[in-house]
């Protein structure tokens, strides 16, 4: 437990460190050069700006019509008796279809159950090990053209259903609940 | 797809709103999600800028390409199939230390060389060859150390420890893809010499 936390302080000041390092001594501009990446990033996040008004704005229909309630009511029962928290159901689905739908699902639960409940620290976990399957086989197989994807989808499901579950089992572990 | 979803959701939550008398609540919502989301960029505009600074570092001095080349081995073993000196491998380590390090933008444009390249090893046109489904399954199995969105995300919704998860996420993501490398080699083993 503390080794996982002690790694959850140590690894971005220590990363951050290194690139320094390695870059002071490759001896390029490295301020110049963070300055610039700085600059991809506002753009990357200006790219995503309107997708996420578009999708937030989506999901904040669906929950204050009570939808999104429904749903997790619905499922609750099939959810108790495995232990998995019925308000992650739709986002645990919408994850593997559209990142930003993804993301509007997950602000929503950070929104209703803080990030530092069970519920909130369990799909950050989950988001950090599991992938938009279904956009990204869509996207890949279609810039070469290939219709028939095999046992592609098959093996993605299985990584991104054991990384779901080990992200449960984590939480449990760390925080209880 | 996205477009079907997306109308989809909005028609069935005014739909709902509609039956469950919560038209009002729908109307303030919609309006307050889309100003949420601006605020969202805002904290994002900081947190994964600084991220993406440091990348930046990260590539101009070489570490990303060297990571590449460090990784070379053993993709070489994950992917015994394709031959040796083939692009496709410079390729698909591109897409993978890209991915490792969250930077998605630059993992996407790799990713689709290294299946135009594995597209020139596929006698099939219209079929995924194994080294395409193989090299799929292990990206999709989510790689990256350091989710930074998620970072800002917890922060911006006020988390007393936004970087807590890391651990845990670093964790559940080895999970995940030992997973996807069991099921590359069990399959592989399944099928034994028949290959496409």
């Amino acid at each position: 437990m503390r080794v996982i936390n002690f790694l959850s302080d140590m690894i971005m000041p220590l990363v951050v460190a290194y690139i320094l390092f390695y870059g002071a001594g490759k001896k390029i501009k490295i301020y110049d050069c963070f300055v610039e990446g700085v600059q991809k990033g506002f753009k990357t996040v200006l790219e995503i700006m309107p997708t996420l008004i578009g999708l937030m704005m989506a999901v904040g229909v669906m929950h204050h019509s009570g939808l999104l309630e429904i749903i997790s009511t619905a499922v609750s029962p099939l959810c108790d008796r495995v232990g998995f928290p019925a308000a992650a159901v739709p986002l645990t689905i919408m994850r593997l279809v559209s990142s930003s739908a993804a993301t509007g699902l997950l602000l929503d639960i950070f929104k209703q159950y803080s990030p530092d409940s069970f519920i909130g620290r369990f799909v950050s976990v989950m988001m950090c090990c599991t992938e938009t399957v279904f956009y990204t086989i869509s996207v890949y197989f279609m810039s070469i053209k290939a219709t028939k994807t095999r046992y592609t989808l098959a093996g993605a499901l299985i990584a991104n259903a054991a990384g779901t579950v080990a992200s449960l089992m984590i939480c449990r572990f760390l925080w209880g609940g | 797809m996205l477009n079907f979803l997306w109308a989809g959701f909005i028609l069935l939550g005014i739909l709902t709103a509609a039956f469950t008398g919560k038209m009002h609540a729908v109307t303030v919502g919609m309006a307050e999600s889309a100003k949420e989301a601006v605020s969202v960029c805002i904290t994002m505009l900081g947190v994964l800028s600084m991220w993406t600074g440091f990348m930046n570092i990260a590539d101009k001095s070489g570490l990303t390409e060297k990571m590449t080349k460090a990784m070379l081995p053993l993709l070489k073993r994950l992917f015994p199939d394709i031959p040796k000196d083939d692009k496709a491998f410079e390729y698909i380590g591109s897409n993978i230390t890209a991915n490792i390090l969250g930077l998605g933008w630059a993992a996407t444009p790799a990713g689709i060389y290294a299946m135009q390249a594995l597209d020139r090893l596929n006698r099939f046109r219209d079929e995924a060859s194994d080294m395409m489904c193989d090299f799929m399954i292990f990206n999709m199995s989510s790689l990256q150390i350091i989710s930074i969105n998620i970072i800002a995300y917890r922060s911006r919704y006020n988390s007393a420890n936004p970087s807590e998860i890391i651990g845990a996420g670093l964790i559940a993501t080895a999970v995940s893809t030992a997973a996807s490398v069991i099921f590359i080699f069990l399959r592989r083993a399944a099928v034994g010499g028949k290959r496409k």
